[in-house]
């Protein structure tokens, strides 16, 4: 799925440009983008690195129990195949902490971890599993209850009331998590989509 | 009110939870720096592991956006929203926000600074970045840290989704604020 979407945005990207006649925006776009996707990577060294080891003092600690007791109804409803006790669970947790939170810089760090544990209990290895698909829905739609750079961007655009769209914030993030959610067990046993 | 309850706690949540995390592991006893070292060396691999996912994917999107491609697909489906009393200035937005992170922000500061943070569009745009994340780059990093190549309806459920976001964002602005 994600091969074609690839390939499509590529071809027909320089198919564009080339008849529009602006073949030449191609190739330095590409290498900009290239040094972009480097910078990103690096970007992420340091976010990872800090949040990792804060995570296994949270593991380490015994805060995790209590992580668990908050959030198991939850996660088993969520997970239901997902082993209680398996590290990859206690990332999730965390993730999951992590977003309703808004640290969006510790989300990320979480989720890869997450990923990266559930990959262990996957039996396909280039396949993503059932909860690998429900764990990425889950945070492509993020649950966000504190939209902290869209207020302060508000704020800095002058506006008499920037905080005002929480609400409004709070009702879509609802909509659009209840819709991956919804759209995860709809397509789940689709045969089309299991490239 | 809202405004600075919520500043309040981005400024707060943060040094709250290092210090409650490392004092509680130092009262437990954990031997915390060996600890989080433990943790924190996994952190290098990771990131560099992921260095041919964004490259990759960043090219496609520089691609689709500097060719015209973008704006070509944006000037076609426009009227067809309009129709539908989706205002022209957002279906830009809507198209980049699951795409790249940092572009939609940029877009919608722009449309912030054209129509005003307190429009009726300014709202609509603020509540549609705010309320879901970048589709594409989650799906890239998260899947390319596992080693996943077959992601099954892991794509179109995260597009139906920020969809879903987007009509409800545009729904709830026009009944609050509209």
């Amino acid at each position: 799925m994600i091969g074609y979407l690839w390939a499509g945005m590529i071809c027909l990207s320089i198919l564009t440009a080339a008849l529009t006649g602006k073949i030449d925006v191609i190739a330095p776009s590409i290498f900009d983008s290239a040094e972009q996707g480097v910078a990103a990577a690096f970007g992420l060294i340091s976010i990872m690195t800090f949040w990792l080891g804060i995570m296994k003092l949270i593991e380490a600690s015994g805060l995790i129990e209590i992580l668990k007791r908050l959030l198991r109804p939850l996660a088993y409803f969520l997970f239901p195949a997902l082993p209680r006790d398996h590290p990859a669970m206690n990332a999730v947790l965390m993730n999951m902490s992590a977003n309703v939170l808004g640290l969006g810089n510790a989300a990320t760090p979480f989720g890869i971890k997450a990923m990266e544990e559930l990959q262990r209990l996957n039996p396909l290895r280039d396949t993503a599993s059932d909860e690998m698909c429900t764990f990425l829905a889950l945070n492509t739609s993020s649950l966000t209850l504190l939209p902290t750079t869209i207020i302060a961007l508000r704020a800095a655009a002058g506006s008499m009331n920037p905080g005002e769209i929480v609400g409004t914030t709070i009702v879509a993030t609802f909509c659009s998590t209840a819709a991956a959610l919804f759209f995860d067990r709809l397509l789940r046993r689709r045969r089309g989509w299991t490239k | 009110m809202i405004a600075s309850l919520v500043n309040f706690l981005s400024v707060w949540v943060i040094p709250l939870i290092i210090a409650l995390v490392v004092l509680i592991a130092l009262l437990r006893r954990v031997n915390v720096f060996d600890v989080f070292i433990e943790g924190a060396k996994e952190g290098f691999k990771t990131s560099v592991h992921l260095i041919p996912f964004l490259v990759g994917m960043l090219v496609a999107i520089g691609l689709f956006r500097d060719s015209g491609l973008m704006d070509l697909g944006i000037n076609l489906i426009t009227p067809l929203l309009a129709k539908l009393n989706i205002p022209a200035e957002i279906v830009p937005l809507a198209i980049m926000r699951p795409i790249s992170g940092s572009a939609s922000l940029a877009m919608t500061a722009d449309i912030m600074q054209r129509c005003g943070p307190d429009s009726l569009v300014g709202r609509m745009a603020s509540t549609m970045q705010g309320s879901t994340e970048t589709t594409l780059y989650i799906l890239t990093v998260y899947f390319g840290a596992a080693g996943i190549s077959k992601t099954r309806h892991a794509l179109v459920t995260g597009l139906l989704a920020d969809l879903s976001g987007f009509i409800a964002a545009i729904a709830i602005c026009k009944a609050v604020f509209g």
